[in-house]
Parts: C-alpha cells; structure tokens; sequence
C-alpha cells in the first residue's frame, strides 16, 4: 500500500461522503455567506475603503468558515469508531492526514471560488495589483489554514469540547500565515505595497508546518 | 490434531501484561500463549478486562507494563496485514454502502479486487447488490458486514470484540458457524463474548477473565470429541 494510493482512496471517500451528505459545504457556505451581507450592510464601504478592509474580511470569513468543515473532518472518523479500522491497518498514517488535509483544502477552495464573486458585488471590489497574485495568496493561505486545522482537530478529537478547542489552539498558531494573508491581500487589492514578502512568508509557513504536521500526525493518532 | 496445533510456534505470547486506566488496574499481569489454528472464547463479567486485552493485542492501546510478541514480532505494524480486528462498535462508515466500505477497506491492505469484497460479503450471508447505505442495515446486518470487513484480507489472527452483541439468535449461530469454518481453514480467531453457549459447539478453548487476569483455561472437550470423529476435518485444521 503506498501512501499516494491510499491517500487518493481515503480522499475519495471523503469526497463520496461529502457528496452525500453536504455537512461540510453547507455549513461553510452559510456561515460565510453571513459574515459577507453582514459586514456589507453595517459598514455600506466605497470602493476605495473596500479595497483597504477587504483582505481582513475576506480571510476572516474563511478562516472561520474552515472551521465548521475541519471540525467535521474527523467526526465522521469518530462514528462508529471507524478511525480504529484504519489504525489495525498497515496503511500509512501520513496518508489519513494529507487525505484529510487535500480534502478540507478542496472543500475551502471551492467556498473561496463561491463567495469571490459575492465580494466583488457587495464590496465592488477592484484588484489595482495583479489578480494572479490574489490566486497564489489564496492557495497558499488556504493550504496554511487546513494542514493546521486537520492536524489540531485530529489532536482535540478525545478531547471532550473539541468544538471549542480546535479554534483556541489553532487560531495562535495561524497568526503568522493570517498576517501573511491579510497583508499580502491588501498589499495586492490597493496596489500600495509589494506583496511579495508575505507570498515568501507564506510558503515558508506551510512548508514548514506541512512537515512538521507529518512527522508527529502517527503519533497523535495513535496517542489513547 | 490440538497436540500439532500447540506444538507449532504461539500466535501470541503475553508476559506480564498491565494496563492502567489511571489508578485503575483494568488488566492484572497477565502471562499467557496461544497455540494457532485455534478458537478461542474469552468470557468474563463486565469490567474483567476482556476488551482492553483484545484492544492491547490489536494494536490500539499501549500495555502500561509488560510486553508481548503477535505473531512472532514485538512491533504490531509489522504483522498488521496478517491479523483482523472486528471492534465492539461496527467501525463501517454508515454513509457508504456495503462494498463502497469494503472496497475502501481492501484498499487499506492493498487489495483493489473487487471479487474479494463480495467474497467476504457472500461469506457473511450479504448480498454483495444490496446497493443501501450501512445506515440503513439492521444491528444484525452491520454485526455481519463488520466481521466481513475484519476478515477481508483473509488475515491469519482474527480478533473478535462482541461479534454477537444485539444480533439475533438465528443470526448469531450461523455467524458462529462461519467462525468454526474460517478457524478450520487454520485461522486463529478470540473471540470476546458474553454469550458462551453460541461457541459451544465451535470453540476450541474457553478463557475465563475476572479482574484484569486469566483465571481459567478450559478445554472444549466437546469440539475434541468432534475433531476425532471426523478426522478429514482435523486434517483442514492442521494445514
């Protein structure tokens, strides 16, 4: 069993389930969908503040929308007990892990390619910079966001409010690539600043965090 | 036919084996071998340790003291593929039919025919068609599409927790008879259950536990008498 075939098993799957059941899309969907009418109405921006508040807005909608499908992640994996099945297996731990991972980073992708458009409408938003810039700082965040979120909610999932555990641990831990994302969005949406330090801070996290979330992942999932 | 069974190499050994759940000692030094080809029964009151033992030796729990060999190895990982756990809870995933779950079993241990999965289906009494989502089976149905997950790869130790818990009776015998088939086969299967009389035609060996320790090991004597009888089956077994 090689990690990549078990990896696109396990990954195919997810996304059967997810087909089927719509827990996770659906609640993302909702959830960011309010927090853009929302802000929309209570601050009505122009064109030119948009620009400037947008790069939180949008990263704080999806961060928190991430939330709702990364804790369902490994919920499924708990009914049933379903998680010991794959533990007896000689399957690869790291494959549950980057299937989960590729999963949760397709699902959040699509919810970004979802509500870009319903930002432009309520934000009237203009990119000054380059808009292929925007699709690597949403690629990159995006990808930051899930590697530590599936790896915090596998870590919280015995505990007994993992709910609220997963965002107290990894909210902390996400402040270096939010910055990084928040920056580089805005750098790019007003045109002020280069944003390529925070492209390069960006890479440099997940690169990071992708190994490090590797190297301990069996030990968390065999942890009692 | 028992006597080359016990004389080839034990399939499991335990020294010593503690295990804490904080204060509480669930298993006792427990020190024991079991022979292959052979079906055990665990039976014991709640509490008297008989699933964290299974959970132990299936690779899920860490002993707190002592150690044991599987098959031969120290590392479970290792002999992982040739040993089959079936857990108290049905480990299915109720979303996915039946060979939707078993396909995507069989692809944990490297198997990508399908023939396999319906094999293990048919084996268990399912219809391998049956295109319903595991949600939707009645206890009995997931019960039995559960051991046929856990037997799949066709694995040398099968390692059974309450395989007969809410099935109904008719259906729990003849789960009990696939089990005699399988050890026949030169299996080595534990089975943990409360309810001893399903086993007693099948069972090779009792293994009574009370409080975290092994206190008795009883001879069916009954499935001896049987094997002597019909010796084309000790021959099945011996192989």
């Amino acid at each position: 069993m090689s990690t990549a075939g078990v990896t696109r098993a396990t990954l195919m799957k997810d996304l059967r389930m997810e087909w089927r059941s719509k827990d996770a899309i659906n609640s993302m969907l909702f959830f960011a969908l309010l927090v853009v009418v929302i802000f929309s109405f209570a601050f009505n921006p122009t064109a030119e503040e948009s620009r400037h508040i947008a790069g939180g807005l949008i990263w704080v909608s999806f961060l928190f929308a991430a939330v709702v499908a990364l804790n369902q992640t490994w919920a499924r994996e708990l009914r049933n007990q379903v998680l010991d099945a794959y533990r007896v297996s000689p399957a690869p731990p790291n494959a549950l892990f980057l299937a989960k991972a590729f999963g949760n980073f397709l699902f959040v992708v699509i919810l970004e390619c979802l509500m870009a458009p319903l930002f432009v409408i309520f934000y009237e938003l203009r990119s000054v910079g380059p808009v292929w810039q925007l699709v690597v700082v949403a690629l990159l965040g995006t990808w930051a966001l899930v590697v530590n979120g599936t790896f915090f909610a596998a870590l919280s999932i015995r505990t007994r409010s993992r709910e609220i555990m997963l965002p107290l641990i990894l909210f902390p831990i996400s402040i270096p690539a939010l910055l990084g994302m928040v920056d580089a969005t805005t750098s790019i949406l007003t045109g002020d600043a280069s944003p390529n330090f925070w492209i390069k801070l960006l890479a440099v996290y997940d690169i990071v965090f992708t190994m490090i979330c590797l190297l301990l992942f069996e030990a968390v999932l065999n942890a009692e | 036919m028992i006597a080359t069974a016990q004389s080839s190499p034990p399939v499991i050994v335990l020294d010593n084996l503690v295990k804490f759940f904080g204060r509480f000692a669930a298993i006792r030094g427990i020190s024991a071998s079991f022979a292959p080809a052979r079906l055990y029964v665990v039976l014991g009151d709640n509490g008297a340790g008989k699933s964290t033992l299974l959970r132990i030796v299936a690779g899920l729990m860490e002993p707190s003291q002592g150690s044991f060999t599987l098959l031969g190895a120290k590392r479970i990982r290792d002999v992982a593929h040739r040993v089959g756990y079936m857990g108290h809870a049905p480990l299915l995933y109720d979303e996915l039919s039946g060979m939707e779950n078993l396909r995507y079993f069989a692809g944990l241990y490297g198997i990508h025919d399908d023939e396999v999965g319906r094999n293990a289906m048919r084996m268990v009494g399912l219809d391998p068609e049956l295109s319903r989502r595991v949600g939707q089976y009645s206890q009995g149905m997931r019960q039995r599409l559960s051991l046929a997950r856990a037997v799949l790869h066709d694995p040398e130790l099968m390692l059974l927790d309450e395989p007969f818990s809410n099935v109904d009776v008719r259906s729990a015998r003849e789960m009990a008879a696939v089990l005699g088939r399988v050890r026949d086969q030169g299996k080595t299967i534990f089975v943990v259950t409360h309810q001893a009389p399903l086993m007693e035609g099948v069972a090779d060996e009792f293994v009574h536990m009370t409080a975290g320790q092994i206190v008795k090991r009883e001879e069916c004597l009954r499935h001896a008498a049987v094997e002597e009888a019909d010796p084309s089956r000790a021959g099945a077994r011996s192989g």
